[in-house]
């Protein structure tokens, strides 16, 4: 049984054919070819997946595409020229880069909503991702020189 | 950045079909049959293979491994059959469908148990199996592989010990955790061409394989490898392929695509290597080692894959970076009942340095020795010879002494190993010492074509995958340095092709620097002395009067006098249309050199190349009464030969560290009684998170190797190889129990305090 879902992707109007059990995730990536968003455990537990529904962070993959109706998607391919993603390539936050535009989803949902976020709040949202190669350093050098947030933090 | 990289199953393609993999619930159980009759008539269903309709029995070193299960199960998670369908769902719920019968069979739950007298056994055909490089199983037992390393007399090293100490040390299987989980698509092709696109950290081995096990001429396969998001060794196995090609061609040749849940990627797909071990350490009073007495027991798990390679470097490199005359040493790679292992970052040396030098720290307190001070009057350098009876050179092996000095100013050693902060809060400080070799076939070999764009840019073509260890960017700097030239002049094809490419052994061991390196270094001077010929006719001099360097070919004696690199490397035309030369095309190659096998009885022989050393350590602040703890520095110092790019370099270091720790604190499977993994989501298997990680201090030593290029030491694993000894010796001296056991769980550490207690009721 399909239906039929209107919604704004990355300020596009889009209408798709989905089954009711489809996540917001295999629509974004099978649909729309937006690949950006991973796999990385269809489970909420890695962040990979991450993308802004009515610009807060949501995991994609713990979202049903038919909740998003009528909704405003914005997914990494979304994102043009933002100061995260520049300070991501400044900072050298990322290796392989398959957690990457998680992350930057986050972040960048992180600057908008908390520009003054203190290091307690920049942890609680940032550890809703997994980075495996990097040693989240770089990570936390590119999200505090987007941040008004200049003072170090408490972890290191 | 912005979506736009893509990895092996960002692709799609028209008609694609999609494959799940049925796995199996038992750790051990014949398998009664398998009853495909309601999955067969689940909507969109395509295909379904199971092991019966492949039985080849595969793998690298032993052939001991079904491509899906034959006969019976030998761990959770196993892959049992592969249902075809036009989409992922149709394809999972016809999995649901299959009805298959086990009787259970008692599992070998542990090293331990694999090793009793009379065990149950998880291959009973081990001795029958083909050996496709020379292993020792023994009959009638899990012991797949036996290493033996035999140096100087134990007995007279025993003789000569005034202070000696025993330990047990254990950490069980983990996994590597990528984020990506594996991913292939196959595709059979009418002519017999055969197309694997692959997340792979080996696609020329996976070609091999598949040529094979399959009899398929190898010129018809082709392997293509995009990005590859995170590997650590795990994607260096090669086992989703074959299924993946048995299932599209069990679907009339169509392209199949099939990806691990994560579920699948942690416990049916290989991971990290489990250890049992003990370790015997002398000293004389004043310090100096006088023999090492080693058992490795490594759990390889269900089937040998790369585990007994690992079991073999770890006893051939078995003390560490020490000078030991007396080594006796037996490295078992054992068969249980638990999911399988294959290369892991640091390939058994991260493995091997956890208990010694947990052993070096409990010498050194028997001792009443400082940690460091012990550790310095032993390291081991060049003229001594390793556990394998390799000689040492200026050349092969770096200075950990520097390296562990380096480590003592920055972790600020002498302000004291711990510091107390409040009635309850202390800071401690542990330290760890390591080498690592890589183990190569002894005729390892790759290759490096260099050609050039109108523009007088080049292209690098090799077969190294990049996993983001940054090593194509270091090629390409290798290269400009060569040329002295801007590197942004220079493109590296990022994508794996092993029908273009030229080979390279597989991108692991963090040897593709040294070797791929060397091959571009060999591509460069081939393309220069073309460039010098074409370059001489049309300056009219000999070849030897010609130099290139930044884009030009000029005369040496006279660099004003030149021709632009770009109008010679595609042959050089004159004004009036004749025209000379030809395309330059650079071709280099390199072969491992010097490498022997290794003597089955002593273990004498050379394994590698060469031993990259260094020093870390680890400070925590411990709650005394609580026992949790957070890290608060680490530090790494690396003798990297030459450092070729250090932004890279730390990232690279950090991260290894930063996987180290996340092993040492909190990784390792549990298994229940029945040898069912408990934590096989990322919801129950920890990693480390965002500020979690502890404050990195990295810095390198330069002792240059001096036949690998501009002296560069391999460095994409190391920094995880010391994490979990130096926390585990910096948490032992915080509770003041020794702590043997990864991972660290302030619940261990508690039941060692408690333990502690009532052993002294
Ligand atoms: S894939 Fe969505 S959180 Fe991991
Ligand atoms: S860059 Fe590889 S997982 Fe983050």
């Amino acid at each position: 049984m399909k239906k039929t879902i209107d919604f704004t992707v990355n300020n596009e109007q889009k209408s798709v054919q989905i089954r009711s059990a489809d996540t917001l995730l295999i629509t974004l990536r099978e649909q729309l070819g937006l690949t950006g968003a991973k796999p990385g455990c269809e489970n909420g537990d890695c962040g990979a997946c991450t993308v802004l529904v009515d610009d807060q962070p949501m995991k994609s993959c713990l979202m049903l595409t038919a909740e998003t109706a009528n909704r405003s998607i914005t997914t990494i391919e979304g994102l043009h020229d933002t100061p995260i993603q520049k300070a991501f390539l400044e900072h050298w936050g990322f290796q392989c880069g398959y957690c990457t535009s998680g992350f930057i989803m986050n972040c960048h949902a992180l600057a908008n909503i908390h520009p003054d976020a203190n290091a307690y709040e920049i942890e609680n949202w940032l550890q809703s991702n997994i980075c495996r190669c990097t040693g989240y350093e770089e990570i936390k050098e590119a999200i505090m020189s987007v941040l008004k947030t200049k003072e170090a933090g408490t972890s290191g | 950045m912005t979506g736009a990289a893509k990895y092996t199953a960002d692709f799609t393609a028209p008609g694609l079909l999609h494959a799940s993999l049925l796995t199996s619930p038992h750790a051990h159980a014949k398998i009664k049959s398998i009853d495909l009759s309601e999955a067969e008539k689940c909507p969109g269903v395509r295909a379904i293979v199971i092991g019966q309709d492949i039985p080849v029995l595969t793998g690298t070193t032993v052939e001991d491994r079904p491509i899906l299960a034959l006969n019976k199960v030998r761990y959770f998670g196993e892959p049992i059959a592969v249902v075809v369908a036009d989409s992922e769902h149709e394809a999972q719920s016809a999995c649901q469908q299959i009805n298959v019968t086990y009787e259970l069979y008692p599992v070998v739950n542990s090293v331990h148990q694999a090793l009793e007298s009379k065990p149950i056994l998880v291959h009973e055909q081990l001795m029958n199996y083909t050996q496709v490089q020379k292993i020792q199983p023994e009959a009638n037992s899990n012991i797949a592989n036996q290493i033996k390393v035999r140096k100087g007399d134990i007995d007279v090293g025993r003789d000569q010990s005034e202070v000696t100490m025993t330990a047990d040390f254990s950490f069980p299987p983990s996994d590597h955790a990528a984020m990506e989980t594996r991913s292939v698509r196959a595709e059979l092709l009418p002519n017999g061409e055969v197309h694997i696109h692959t997340s792979s950290q080996g696609p020329f081995m996976v070609k091999e394989l598949i040529s094979r096990y399959f009899l398929i001429d190898e010129d018809k396969v082709t392997v293509h490898t995009p990005l590859v998001g995170g590997g650590f060794g795990g994607k260096a196995a090669v086992q989703l392929e074959l299924i993946a090609f048995a299932a599209s061609r069990a679907a009339g040749g169509k392209i199949v695509k099939l990806s691990n849940t994560r579920e699948t990627d942690i416990t049916g797909s290989p991971g990290h290597i489990g250890l049992e071990a003990n370790v015997k350490l002398g000293a004389t009073k004043g310090g100096k080692l006088t023999f090492a007495e080693i058992h490795y027991n490594f759990n390889a798990g269900a089937y040998v894959d790369e585990g007994s390679d690992i079991t073999e470097i770890a006893g051939l490199n078995c003390t560490g970076p020490y000078k030991i005359d007396h080594v006796w040493c037996n490295s078992l790679c054992v068969y249980t009942n638990h999911p399988y292992a294959t290369s892991f970052r640091g390939y058994g040396h991260g493995e091997l340095t956890f208990p010694i030098e947990r052993a070096m720290d409990l010498l050194a307190e028997k001792l009443r020795i400082d940690p460091i001070a012990f550790r310095l009057k032993n390291t081991i350098k060049p003229g001594d010879t390793t556990p394998s009876q390799t000689k040492l050179t200026k050349s092969n092996i770096g200075n950990v002494a520097k390296c562990l000095e380096r480590v003592k100013t920055l972790i600020n050693w002498d302000e004291g190993q711990t510091v107390n902060l409040s009635d309850r809060l202390i800071r401690t400080k542990g330290i760890s010492c390591f080498w690592k070799s890589s183990i190569t076939p002894t005729d390892a070999t790759s290759g490096a074509i260099l050609t050039f764009n109108k523009d007088g840019s080049i292209n690098l073509s090799c077969g190294v995958v990049e996993i983001g260890q940054g090593t194509k960017t270091v090629l390409a700097q290798i290269l400009a340095e060569r040329l002295k030239i801007h590197e942004s002049k220079i493109h590296v094809m990022m994508d794996v092709d092993t029908q273009t490419n030229p080979q390279h052994w597989k991108t692991v061991a963090s040897s593709s620097v040294y070797m791929v390196g060397n091959a571009v270094l060999r591509a460069a001077e081939d393309a220069i002395q073309q460039l010098c010929q074409t370059a001489s006719i049309v300056l009219r001099c000999e070849p030897g009067d010609v130099d290139v360097a930044e884009a030009r070919a000029f005369l040496i004696s006279n660099p004003d006098k030149y021709v632009s690199v770009k109008d010679i490397a595609n042959g050089y035309k004159y004004t009036n249309g004749n025209s000379i030369g030809g395309t330059v095309i650079g071709r280099g190659n390199f072969i491992m050199k010097h490498l022997t096998s290794i003597d089955k009885e002593t273990g004498k022989g050379t394994p590698a190349s060469d031993w990259t050393v260094g020093a870390q350590a680890v400070e925590v602040e411990f709650d005394t009464k609580s026992y949790n703890y957070k890290l608060i520095h680490a530090v790494s110092v690396l003798d990297a030969g030459k450092v070729l790019h250090p932004k890279s370099a730390r990232g690279q270091v950090t991260g290894a560290m930063s996987m180290g720790l996340s092993w040492a604190t909190r990784e390792g499977f549990s298994f229940d009684k029945n040898g069912i993994v408990l934590d096989n989501q990322f919801r129950t298997y920890k990693m480390l998170r965002y500020g979690e990680n502890p404050t990195y201090l990295v810095d390198f030593i330069e002792t240059p190797q001096i036949d690998a290029p501009y002296g560069a030491r391999g460095l994409g694993e190391h920094g995880i190889i010391g994490m979990p000894a130096a926390l585990a010796n910096s948490l032992s001296t915080a509770a003041g129990v020794p702590l043997n056991q990864l991972p660290l769980v302030p619940e261990y550490i508690w039941e060692q305090k408690r333990g502690e207690a009532s052993d002294s009721n």
